[in-house]
Formats: structure tokens, sequence, C-alpha cells
């Protein structure tokens, strides 16, 4: 599947430009964190890469893509996590059964990896009726069990409370140590430091830095992550 | 007021001795009404889903007729039907103007749209919010109708008894297509019509008492099956 490689890529809805001539390369290994302000991109930019939204110009190329079909190899978690109208179980079933697994076959999929992010004592519950975290663990849960090679995450702890993060940040670590590809948005610097490997600077739907953790936090070559690492509002 | 509170006092007694052809003409009103509305939702349903998820040209003037075509008048319904199925129309050979199957097609013809321009606004709006998690995990477009289906069933069944509710309720059409006749087309609707214009006031109470007790029973249905979908699905 990866590496995966951004050329030239924009995003325009009318006369507005989302994302302004990306270029950039994506190794397989580290964990990958979008980092950037609140409307420079980054959503935009991944539901390109997962392959939600069309590019207006510019190319998404998995170099070590196996025959055809991209998507059967990458899940998303998004910031609101979508739970149907079933039990949690069910939910985790309806992605296994999408991606043509047998019925038997999927029920121990599931059940191991809701035991695997602390839910299956509420295997059976319905979905929309669990908490915040216990849902967007669930919505891990329904990815991981997918067995992507690469998975996309949008600001997944977004919406939550400290101690519920925290969960969500260490299944995180689980799914990378599993072997899958983490590529994550966030606007959080502390989450960045803690889960990033690399960093990809947006501001304003263009590129501004890629760099491993270290020397992004220690010398930003931008004037707007310099500004971003400090705090700093220079885009109002 | 005298032969008022005397119509009443006759109605109760026809409803709580299961007057015979009172509970006949109930019997046929819910036959004709039910099957209008199971065809009706066979019909509505997968339509209303797939202009929901579909996307093809002239998609919001279908959405424009469909919803003006819950309004159609059902006398007008009627009047087609019945030109249809009259023994000069195209369908006239089948026979069948004056029974019940053609008040179950007239019935049809009016609730039909409203099942499907319901559904297609309720299955759209989930659409809308599972649009993108679904194709993230790779469902097509048949395969997302029908999840949006199924996640959206105790709505869907709402829109259901809302249909019943207007075949139930309505006489122009069954009147034109059915001919109220006695004993073979004669419905709850056509008969208190009938009645009232006769003079036989406790037989159109009567019917009208069961009317509204099953149009009441139907809403208080829809609203406990909400209430205890929403506790125990979310």
């Amino acid at each position: 599947m990866l590496p995966l490689e951004l050329h030239e890529l924009s995003y325009a809805v009318g006369d507005t430009q989302i994302i302004r001539g990306i270029s950039a390369r994506i190794e397989a290994g580290p964990r990958t964190v979008i980092l950037g302000p609140n409307g420079a991109g980054k959503s935009v930019l991944m539901r390109l890469c997962h392959g939600l939204l069309k590019p207006t110009a510019g190319r998404i190329i998995w170099h070590g893509a196996r025959n055809g079909d991209v998507r059967r190899h990458q899940a998303m978690v998004f910031q609101r996590p979508v739970m149907l109208r079933r039990s949690a179980l069910g939910n985790v079933m309806y992605g296994l059964k999408l991606a043509g697994k047998s019925r038997s076959e999927c029920e121990l999929r599931a059940m191991d990896v809701l035991e695997v992010v602390g839910l299956a004592q509420h295997a059976s519950r319905p979905a929309r009726v669990l908490s915040g975290g216990e849902q967007q663990r669930l919505a891990l849960a329904r990815a991981w069990a997918l067995g992507p090679d690469v998975l996309f995450l949008d600001e997944p702890t977004a919406n939550l409370d400290p101690s519920a993060a925290q969960d969500i940040e260490s299944i995180i670590n689980a799914i990378h140590a599993s072997g899958t590809k983490i590529i994550m948005t966030t606007h959080n610097l502390g989450q960045a430091r803690r889960l990033g490997d690399e960093i990809l600077f947006l501001s304003n739907g263009r590129l501004k830095e890629h760099a491993p953790i270290d020397r992004f936090f220690r010398e930003p070559a931008s004037t707007e992550a310099a500004a971003f690492i400090k705090g700093e509002l220079p885009w109002q | 007021m005298n032969s008022m509170g005397e119509a009443f006092s006759a109605a109760w007694q026809m409803l709580a001795g299961f007057d015979a052809e009172l509970a006949q003409i109930v019997g046929l009103s819910l036959q004709v009404s039910i099957t209008a509305v199971v065809i009706a939702t066979l019909l509505g349903l997968p339509l209303g889903a797939a202009i929901a998820v579909g996307r093809f040209p002239g998609r919001q003037s279908l959405i424009v007729l469909l919803n003006a075509l819950m309004g159609l008048p059902p006398v007008v319904v009627g009047l087609v039907v019945y030109l249809l199925l009259s023994r000069a129309g195209p369908l006239g050979s089948l026979g069948i103007l004056f029974t019940p199957q053609a008040m179950v097609i007239a019935q049809t013809i009016l609730i039909a749209p409203i099942i499907a321009a319901l559904s297609r606004q309720t299955i759209e709006d989930a659409w809308r919010e599972y649009d993108e998690q679904l194709r993230s995990l790779g469902a097509h477009r048949l395969t997302a109708a029908m999840t949006l289906i199924w996640d959206t069933r105790f709505s869907l069944l709402t829109i259901v008894l809302a249909g019943f509710g207007r075949a139930a309720a309505e006489v122009g059409a069954v009147m034109i297509v059915g001919g109220n006749i006695d004993g073979v087309t004669r419905v709850m609707t056509t008969a208190i019509a009938l009645e009232t214009s006769k003079g036989d006031l406790p037989l159109a109470l009567g019917l009208g008492i069961v009317l509204i007790g099953l149009v009441l029973l139907l809403n208080a249905l829809a609203a406990i099956i909400r209430e205890l979908a929403l506790r125990r699905y979310g």
C-alpha cells in the first residue's frame, strides 16, 4: 500500500481553494500527524487521501497498492463517530461483512477487537446509547477489525474529556504497534507530541512543513509553524 | 340535541353488541386499506430510498413532483381510476370496477406518493449523517440504501401508519370506484356519507366513532413505537 505520494494536490469548492498544491511522500512506519489550526484543510486533505473527496487537481498515488481496490486496505475514524442503530457488536460486524467475511469469522474477529478496546461487556448493548468515549472506542474497533494497512483518524479525541482521550490514544498506539500505519489530524499540540513521529503542518491549505517530530518542535522552519507552536494567532 | 343524544346511545349499542352490518363494513374497510398500504409501501419505500441515495438528472424535479403528489385530491384519483377501469377504458376488460380490487388500486395510487416522498426525506436526512462513514466502510449505493432503511425503520413505520390513516379516512376515491354497494364495496367512510344523507344517524355515528378510534389508536401506536425505539436504540 505505502508509500503514499501526493502530487500537486488541490481541492476547491467553487472559488474557494481549500487545499493548494500539496506534494508530499508519506512512508510506511512512523505515525504521521497532520497538524494545523482550524480551517487549515487538515480534514479535507485526509478525506482526499481516503478517497471520500475527489481532488480538483493533482494526483494521489499509492505506490505499494496491490491489485485495484485501495479502499479495502484503508479505514477511517471520524471526529464524530457515526453509530448504526444496532448493537456494538453489530456495528463492528457490519464493516467486516461489507469486507466480505463470513458470519462466523465476523463474529470472532469482532469480539476480539471489542475485547481489546475494553468494550466486550457492552457487545450486545445498542451502540447509540454508549457514552461519547465508548462510541469513539467502538469506532476504532470497527476500523481496526478490518485489519487496514492504513488508518486515518480525523481529530479522534476532539469531543472527549481527558480520560476518554487517553483511552483513545493508547488504543491508537496499540493499532500502530500491530503494524497499521497511523495518519491522524489534530490541532492539539500535546497530542501531536504524544502520538506523532512526524508532522505535516498545514496552514491555509498549504503544506508548510514536513518534518520529524523533534525537529518540528525544536526548530520549525516556517513562521506559521513557529507561531502555532508558541500559541500565537497570526491568522486572525 | 335530543336526536343527537339518541343517535349516540344507539351507536354505542351497535358497537357494544358487535352489530353484524357494522362489523362487516369495518372489516372491509380494514381489508381494503391494509392491502393498499402494503402495496403502496412495497412500491413507495424502495422508490423513496432510491431517490434519497441516487444522483441522476431530473432528481430535483422528481422530488418536487412526488411532494406535490402527496396532495392528490382523492376524488380526482377516483375519477382517473374510474375512467381507466370503466368498460370503455383501457383496463375495462379486467371487469373490476365497483369491486374491492378497484378500491385498493385507487387507495394505492393515493398513498404510494405519500410513503415515497416522506421516506425519501427520512432516508436522505440519515444519508447525510451516514454518507462518509458508509462509503469509508466500502458500502455501495444499494447496500447503503438497505442499511439506511433498516436504521430508520421506526420513522418509516410511522410514515406507513400515516399512509394507512389517510387511506382509511378518505372517501372520494373509494366512493367513485367502489360505488358504495351494500355488502360488497361499502366501507366506513362511504357508509357514513350515505347513512347521514339517509338520516340513519346511529350507524353513521357508530362508524364515525370506530374511524376516529382507529386513527387515535394508530397515532398512539406510532408514538409508542418511536418512544420505545428511542429509549432502546438512541
